[in-house]
């Protein structure tokens, strides 16, 4: 069953003059995304910086407004036919920092009560949910309900955001790289424990993260967007397995081995990932691409079925698009 | 300067131990580290946040406050006595003989200066050469950390790059003076997965190219195997175990570095649980007694907590601090 | 402080949909280590001894403060029944200086509540808003902003005419600007932080976050940098009363006191510079309290 559907998402941003006229500009932050979630599943969001995948994540909860598209919940257009007080309650967002995602003034039991409380829930049972939610996430509520944030360590308080994130009872939860400030021996716990909490809270994850082994790790289906658009997307398996863009074949092969004996030899690619300000038409990942041939700046590319759910937007996949390794009209 | 031996190590650091005061604690980040580095070696020093590595970094470098620290042992390069130090003997030793290269490029870069500049006035001290041949050293570097339009990023200020072309000027910055050894503090951490790997294998080339010896510190193990010859793994401002990057990945002889390879997540482990070490690491102001590792390790004994265990030697250089060693030898 | 935070938790109470007593662990936690800072504890009870002396100055003050003997003028200090000497008109030194403190403490303390109060306002909203509310409120603040506090004080006073209200209020209109300023650029920092986001993704409104997760970390540093004001605004007081812009004579009030008797500054200097030792003490425990104040606010120690 459909949860969540996103169609046509699109997010620019104006940048400021300065006083002699120069600079300026768009930031095509998010350009058109589309894809949907199942019920209970985990999607995979991966790229690297100025791909937009948090300024997604900020969009899905309306935390920024989009210039465009379409967001529905349950099958109801969020803030049309679904009001976006009860959309916060269905999906909720872990951030990156754990710091800076609590309130410095609030005790941790404080803060995850906050939502509820919100909600119209009476304090003393919100802070009731507040204790047991920190026992499920793995901190003693005796021990942690009465502390402040800087009085715990990082992982720490990763479970709190998690706790927090959960006390509204979402059926979503997005995750915007909730692991990728720990240490590897805490990140492993915390994935461990979303995984436990998925099951047991029958929850749907939107999992966003620059790291391709904790995405492969914990998704079911994958997206790859680079500069604001999805460059592949698919069932995990499908895109790691039978991996079709250049794009996400050159963040493979950019991963560390290893393996002593077999070290990268070749990057996979030169140079930075550019800003995603006023990207000229086309594929987006042309000029990064070895591959790439004149007709790629030519118009849009669409995302196009290559076998089943699997999506690509590349020219070398789609049958007569001119591209010269383009697969032949009848394959 | 002493002469040396030919088979002396460059580097020779023995029982470095790194205190910080702070109102009323004492925070133990290194508690006896001891290592030796030869020349044109690369040494991956793995452990996570507290585990003392950076700390350990720039004590070698001597930048860290000094009213507020004490460091004490020994840290010996290319035949000087590091802590002893002082003056136009440090100034020179900094920049000269050893430099270092830092997760923040900003950092080493004043941002009202020029690249060329700054690259430069660096050539200049420690090399002794005028304005001209600095500069053309200077273009030289940008050129061979692979800076497109190296000539017009010579006049470029620091915040006008790129990520990428930041960390690349910055180890232009660190090089140009040929030190004998890098230190390199997580210089690819916050670098996107497709410029690190560019990083890492132009560091390695030019570590080659200039048969320097290399410190890096890092928390990615994947990073690490890349880099490193030898990897020492640091757990609570000890070096737990040392040896090289093919004996310490493929058998792990101690319980941390196995933890921390079995929690390393891998994408096709998918379905399967984490293997993750539980509990976090101790607190700096109160270690516990004897093995730190102690509270969190699975085959932990009475005999763990009585002292720090001892290093065991488990064959070709790869050593490990545990007592489970001892008992099986 | 506190008595405020106990403010807020009964407006909230009344409000069903959100009953929220965020700071009180927070405050208590701030004043248990504001107490164990000597230097803090020390200055906290000179401010409040003068305070005590300033309400009860009727009782306490040996003599009238307005009654002078021309036959006793200029009394050096020690002398008797003249503990502090006595002034150009013969009035008690000592006396004078106790009922002083009553105007001198208002005219430096009022006037920073009352800009804490508007400037704190606007500079929240501001802040909180962003967009073209920023651009209105902060560049309106910036013409006050950009002349110097004395001038401004100076000129203000000048303009509504010299007494006391009109001081306070020129003193008020002086340090809007610079607490908007400072609450300003908080609340645009606090305002962008993760947990802002949190909290407006569980739903919550505007008024509930300002109350909740904004004014709690923007007020710590705002009032703070208000108590550093105290000692600005005492003696640009006494500098207006100085100018004969403030208080009048012959009520006593330290700056006046301190103009009037510049005149002795050759034949007493001790007398004459009493009032200025008055007002220097005064700064100097703002002063160090409001660093006290900061470093106990700062919860990551």
């Amino acid at each position: 069953m459909t949860l969540l559907t996103v169609s046509g998402l699109r997010k620019h941003f104006p940048l400021k003059k300065d006083l002699l006229g120069r600079g300026g500009g768009t930031v095509h932050a998010v350009d058109g995304i589309t894809f949907d979630v199942a019920q209970g599943e985990t999607l995979g969001v991966v790229g690297e910086s100025g791909c937009g995948k948090s300024t997604m994540a900020r969009l899905l909860l309306r935390l920024i407004e989009p210039d465009e598209g379409l967001i529905r919940l349950e099958g109801r257009a969020v803030g049309t036919q679904m009001p976006l007080t009860e959309a916060r309650g269905k999906m909720q967002m872990v951030f990156q920092d754990s710091f800076a995602s609590l309130n410095p003034r609030l005790t941790v039991e404080d803060s995850i009560a906050f939502g509820p409380i919100v909600h119209g829930l009476p304090r003393a049972q919100a802070r009731e949910r507040a204790r047991s939610l920190l026992a499920r996430v793995g901190l003693e509520p005796l021990r942690f309900a009465g502390r402040y944030p800087h009085e715990l360590s990082g992982g720490q308080r990763q479970r709190v955001n998690i706790a927090r994130a959960l006390a509204l009872r979402p059926k979503i939860v997005i995750l915007d790289e909730a692991v990728s400030a720990l240490d590897k021996s805490i990140e492993a716990q915390v994935l461990n424990l979303l995984l436990d909490l998925k099951v047991e809270f029958g929850l749907t994850y939107v999992f966003i993260s620059h790291d391709l082994n904790v995405v492969r790790y914990m998704s079911d289906r994958v997206i790859v967007m680079y500069l604001g658009k999805i460059a592949e997307a698919g069932p995990a398996e499908s895109v790691f397995g039978d991996t079709r863009h250049p794009y996400t074949r050159a963040l493979f092969s950019a991963m560390p081995s290893m393996d002593p004996d077999r070290r990268t030899q070749q990057p996979p690619l030169i140079g930075d990932p550019p800003n995603p300000i006023d990207p000229p038409p086309g594929c987006r990942f042309k000029g990064r691409c070895a591959h790439a041939e004149d007709i790629c700046g030519r118009g849009d590319i669409t995302l196009t079925s290559a076998g089943a759910e699997h999506r690509v937007a590349c020219l070398m996949t789609q049958p007569g698009s001119g591209h010269s390794s383009a697969p032949g009209k009848a394959a | 300067m002493e002469p040396r031996a030919p088979d002396e190590p460059l580097v020779s650091v023995s029982d470095l131990t790194v205190r910080f005061s702070r109102t009323g604690q004492t925070i133990q980040a290194v508690n006896g580290v001891s290592f030796d580095l030869a020349p044109g070696e690369v040494l991956g020093v793995l452990g996570e946040s507290g585990s003392g590595k950076s700390v350990t970094l720039r004590a070698m470098l001597r930048i860290l406050p000094a009213h507020r620290s004490s460091v004490t042992g020994t840290i010996r390069v290319a035949g000087r006595d590091v802590l002893a130090l002082s003056g136009a003997e440090l100034e020179d030793y900094r920049g000269g003989t050893v430099s270092m290269i830092f997760q923040e490029p900003m950092l080493s870069f004043d941002p009202v200066f020029t690249i060329g500049q700054q690259i430069a006035e660096s050539v200049r001290r420690h090399m002794k050469v005028d304005q001209q041949a600095a500069r053309a050293r200077a273009l030289e570097m940008l050129d061979r950390v692979q800076i497109p339009s190296a000539k017009r990023r010579l006049d470029a200020y620091p915040h006008e790059m790129s990520g990428g072309m930041r960390q690349r000027a910055m180890i232009a910055l660190a090089l140009a003076c040929k030190p004998k050894l890098l230190l390199a503090d997580e210089p690819t951490t916050a670098l996107d997965a497709t410029v690190q790997i560019q990083i890492l294998l132009l560091l390695r080339e030019l570590q080659r190219e200039f048969g320097m010896s290399v410190i890096f510190v890092t928390h990615d193990v994947g990073v690490a195997i890349e880099v490193a010859d030898r990897i020492a793994v640091m757990y609570a401002g000890r070096i737990v175990e040392t040896g090289s990057v093919r004996e310490v990945i493929r058998t792990p002889r101690h319980p941390y570095t196995q933890g921390l390879l079995s929690s390393t997540v891998r994408g096709e482990l998918r379905g399967q649980r984490i293997e993750a070490i539980p509990g976090s690491p101790p607190d700096l102001a109160a270690m516990p007694p004897g093995c730190a590792f102690a509270p969190r390790c699975k085959h932990a004994r009475d005999e763990c907590l009585r002292a720090v265990p001892g290093a065991v030697d488990v064959g070709g250089g790869h050593e490990a601090r545990c007592v489970l060693l001892k008992l099986a030898a | 402080m506190s008595a405020a935070a106990v403010d807020v938790r009964e407006a909230a109470s009344a409000a069903p949909a959100a009953q929220f007593a965020p700071t009180q662990g927070y405050w208590r936690s701030v004043f248990s280590r504001l107490m164990r800072d000597k230097v803090t504890v020390i200055c906290a009870l000179v401010i409040l001894a003068l305070i005590l002396m300033a309400v009860f100055a009727p009782w306490i003050a040996p003599e009238d403060p307005l009654k002078g003997s021309v036959m006793k003028r200029l009394r050096p200090i020690g002398s008797e029944g003249y503990p502090l000497g006595s002034d150009e008109l013969g009035r008690d030194m000592l006396s004078r200086l106790i009922f002083g403190a009553r105007l001198s403490l208002v005219m430096g303390i009022v006037p920073v509540l009352c800009a804490l109060g508007i400037g704190g306002l606007l500079g929240i909203t501001a802040g909180f808003h962003g967009g073209r509310v920023n651009t209105a409120i902060m560049r309106t603040v910036d013409v006050f902003y950009a002349f110097p506090s004395v001038l401004l004080a100076v000129a203000i006073s000048g303009a509504l005419g010299a007494g006391i209200t009109n001081a306070i209020l020129s003193l008020t209109i002086v340090f809007i600007p610079p607490i908007a300023r400072v609450a300003e650029s908080v609340t645009t920092q606090v305002r962008a932080l993760d947990y802002v986001e949190a909290a407006r993704a569980s739903g919550a409104g505007n008024f509930t976050i300002i109350r909740v997760h904004i004014l709690g970390n923007v007020m710590g540093p705002v009032f703070v940098y208000a108590t550093s004001l105290l000692s600005v605004c005492m003696i640009l007081a006494a500098g207006l009363s100085f100018l004969g812009l403030g208080t009048k004579p012959p009520l006593p009030e330290w700056g006046l006191m301190l103009n009037t008797l510049r005149t002795a500054i050759f034949q007493n200097p001790w007398v004459a510079a009493l009032p200025g030792l008055m007002i220097f003490l005064v700064s100097f425990c703002f002063n160090l309290l409001s660093d006290g104040v900061r470093s106990a606010m700062d919860v990551t120690r």
